[in-house]
């Protein structure tokens, strides 16, 4: 009896199966299909939100794909060149988009059908400027960014005496680092090279490059720079720092272990930190502002459509409930920790909650805070020629014992060679 | 003739004769013509038309078909471009100290496992090739955890070397930070010897196996001890394998850019100016700085001068392979 039973059911079965084909078929034929290449962990993000886009959209297919970041943005590049196999919705990492606002491959939100305009005012300042080209051409609504925040081992710095706030000017800061080397023997920073960094990024003029001024010269040489180069190399001179590469097994070593004080990076290093790089440290870290009221911008995503897209009118409203959208910015932030860049998700009440991984801290009102004081930067076709070689120049200074005029001096002719 | 003329009407007779001197005339050509349409495909079209488009100004993320006639000027960037040639004298910097390692190793390994390992031969052989066919992305993993400064197993056992006697005099003693511009392209160096000195033992093994046993019975009769057999016998008669593998060496380091691109971080680590090769450098031109026609422009730069020290090389060791010892 038990074996006939299900023989019975069979034909049910068909039948009830012919009929999902029909109706599927049926279905495909009116659904249009939505292609969006991100990279991770947007998907995750998106498989969240494509089923409350669906509820909007139900005859759109969302069909994603990822790839790694760098593997994404070459596809990308190589798709663009030939104009072949192009997403219709692509997601562009800040490191990228400058460069494919410059090209031609993107649709400009400036314009109608899109008219973006009204929408700039509803995102953190600064992201606007950088998805927009030269020619004033907007190709990248902002997903999400990364304010720029100070973490601080807050078990260290107690075993030193040293209180958070004297490390908020630089001199302060290199201070408390010889302090925390001589009583702990931990090093101050994995890298002194990131100071120099943030004092570039964040001692730029509004509007302007970091490495050239309005009209277009090369201000490599300028005194920003020069106290940039030289707060890192005391700190190098003053064996505070590690000498740790990011992203290397000694930098998530030295998290783990807390031979690294302090670190400065986007607020997203707090979720890499919790989740997979050092777990075991939760309740030990704190953040704060950088010293000296500077604040930068590290990372960030947007989203763009491709010329060649068919689908044009519907990527850009699959666009829109991504981003403009608050409780999509919202379910993003939750399920991945993507900082939102639309202002008005950042009010949720769920930004004033405490951090338990910063034991208890309420950190995400303060990187609310920096986020909106990032001044806009402009973006220049030489940007990443120019950041390679100030960077080989900090290496010079640091690693070789360079003198730091002769090597801005030679970075910013070297910069200029480049220039055509 | 007669049969066919015989049992079917005319015109069908004439469309299976056709058929059959198409057949007897084509179908060789119809066999090895998969070759030809991937060669015209992926050989040839990129090769012409990165020459085509060296000639030209194109950012690749404006589309197809957007590229500006510039004449020269690729060219005479490329040879003014103190970053082209820093990545020029990396990459024969590598040639050489990741080149000469490989066959000052593998020849007299090759010699040892051929005399002396007997039926282990194989075994041993498959062992020293390994990292040959071993991913570079995985090995460049291991190799940046072995690298690593303060806890590295490299540093750690060159911490060991150095409380030795003698050698110590030569070893630093502080750890080796592996990722500057001034240490970068010895670490480079050694995954390459790791990784080739393999494949270039295997083809000495092979050349060493075709050389005739009487000749050493014969110098053995004649008193000749083992190394004087591996410098007046072995040494001479490898010399159009030597050939072989050096030009192989040659063509592959001067176009080297997996090792140094994934111990570089893809360009991001801050010693890409003094480790990456001149085919890291002609990736990144078009792909992170999006300038398509200087990288074409690169690349053939970068073939001429392959074609000149592969001219020398032919020079130096060719003239075995012609016949004029």
């Amino acid at each position: 009896m038990g074996q006939e039973a299900p023989k019975k059911e069979i034909p049910v079965k068909r039948v009830i199966l012919m009929a999902l084909l029909v109706l599927a078929g049926l279905g495909l034929a009116q659904k249009t299909t939505l292609t969006v290449a991100v990279f991770p962990n947007l998907d995750d993000a998106l498989k969240v939100l494509i089923p409350a886009f669906n509820k909007k959209f139900p005859n759109v297919e969302v069909k994603l794909v990822v790839q790694q970041y760098g593997d994404h943005h070459n596809a990308l590049t190589t798709a663009l060149a030939t104009g072949q196999g192009l997403p219709d919705v692509a997601a562009i990492e800040v490191g990228f988009v400058g460069r494919f606002a410059e090209g031609q491959g993107f649709e400009d939100f400036n314009k109608a059908p899109y008219n973006a305009a009204q929408y700039k005012q509803l995102f953190t300042p600064y992201t606007i400027a950088q998805a927009t080209a030269s020619d004033g051409r907007f190709i990248g609504m902002p997903v999400d960014i990364g304010p720029g925040t100070f973490f601080y081992r807050v078990d260290v710095l107690q075993k030193a005496q040293i209180d958070p706030k004297n490390m908020t000017t630089w001199p302060g800061y290199i201070a408390a680092g010889r302090k925390i080397k001589a009583t702990t023997g931990s090093f101050l920073i994995a890298d002194a090279a990131d100071v120099a960094w943030i004092n570039i990024f964040a001692s730029t003029p509004t509007n302007n490059s970091p490495y050239f001024d309005e009209k277009g010269n090369v201000v490599v040489d300028s005194p920003r720079f020069v106290r940039a180069f030289e707060l890192a190399k005391n700190i190098r001179a003053a064996g505070l720092d590690a000498k740790i590469g990011a992203w290397t097994n000694e930098w998530y070593d030295a998290f783990k272990k807390g031979t690294v004080a302090t670190q400065f990076s986007g607020a997203w290093l707090q979720g890499h930190l919790q989740n997979w790089m050092a777990p075991e440290t939760k309740g030990l870290w704190r953040v704060q502002q950088l010293p000296e009221g500077m604040y930068a911008s590290w990372g960030g995503s947007f989203l763009g459509i491709p010329s060649t897209s068919k689908n044009k009118a519907m990527a850009w409203e699959l666009i829109k409930f991504l981003t403009v959208n608050k409780e999509s910015q919202i379910a993003a932030f939750k399920s991945i920790g993507a900082f939102p860049a639309l202002l008005a998700a950042q009010e949720d009440p769920a930004f004033a909650e405490p951090v338990e991984f910063l034991g208890g801290q309420k950190a995400r009102v303060l990187w609310r805070d920096a986020a909106r004081r990032v001044k806009a930067l402009k973006a220049n076709k030489y940007d990443r020629v120019a950041f390679e070689i100030v960077s080989t120049a900090l290496s010079q200074v640091l690693d070789e014992g360079k003198d730091i005029p002769a090597a801005l001096a030679e970075a910013k002719q070297l910069i200029q060679l480049r220039m055509r | 003739m007669r049969k066919t003329d015989s049992s079917a009407p005319a015109g069908i007779v004439t469309l299976a004769m056709r058929w059959s001197n198409f057949q007897r005339r084509y179908a060789p050509y119809i066999f090895i013509s998969p070759f030809f349409i991937l060669f015209l495909i992926f050989g040839l079209y990129p090769t012409l038309f990165s020459l085509y488009i060296s000639f030209q100004s194109w950012t690749p993320s404006d589309g197809w078909g957007r590229w500006k006639f510039v004449g020269l000027e690729n060219y005479t960037f490329t040879l003014t471009d103190p970053m082209f040639w820093r990545s020029m004298w990396n990459t024969v910097w590598l040639g050489i100290f990741s080149g000469l390692p490989q066959h000052l190793i593998a020849i007299p390994l090759a010699f040892v496992i051929h005399m002396v390992l007997g039926r282990f031969k194989t075994l041993v052989t498959a062992i020293y090739f390994l990292p040959y066919i071993t991913s570079s992305v995985a090995i460049a993993l291991i190799f940046n955890t072995l690298f690593a400064t303060n806890n590295g197993v490299i540093n750690l056992v060159i911490g060991q070397l150095n409380t030795w006697p003698v050698l110590g005099w030569f070893l630093p003693d502080e750890n080796i930070n592996w990722f500057l511009n001034s240490t970068i392209k010895y670490g480079i160096a050694l995954v390459v010897v790791w990784q080739f000195t393999g494949w270039n033992t295997l083809l000495y093994l092979s050349a060493i196996q075709a050389i005739p046993k009487d000749l050493y019975e014969a110098a053995a009769v004649d008193g000749a001890n083992r190394y004087q057999q591996f410098r007046y016998i072995t040494l001479p008669l490898l010399r159009p394998m030597m050939f072989f593998a050096v030009s192989l060496t040659i063509i592959g380091n001067m176009q080297l850019f997996e090792q140094p691109f994934v111990l570089l971080n893809g360009g991001t680590s801050a010693a890409t100016q003094g480790g990456q090769t001149a085919a890291m450098y002609m990736y990144r031109t078009a792909f992170e700085w999006l300038d398509m026609g200087t990288a074409a422009s690169i690349a053939w730069v970068l073939f001429i001068f392959i074609g000149i020290l592969t001219y020398l090389n032919n020079l130096i060791f060719g003239r075995t392979v012609r016949g004029e010892v």
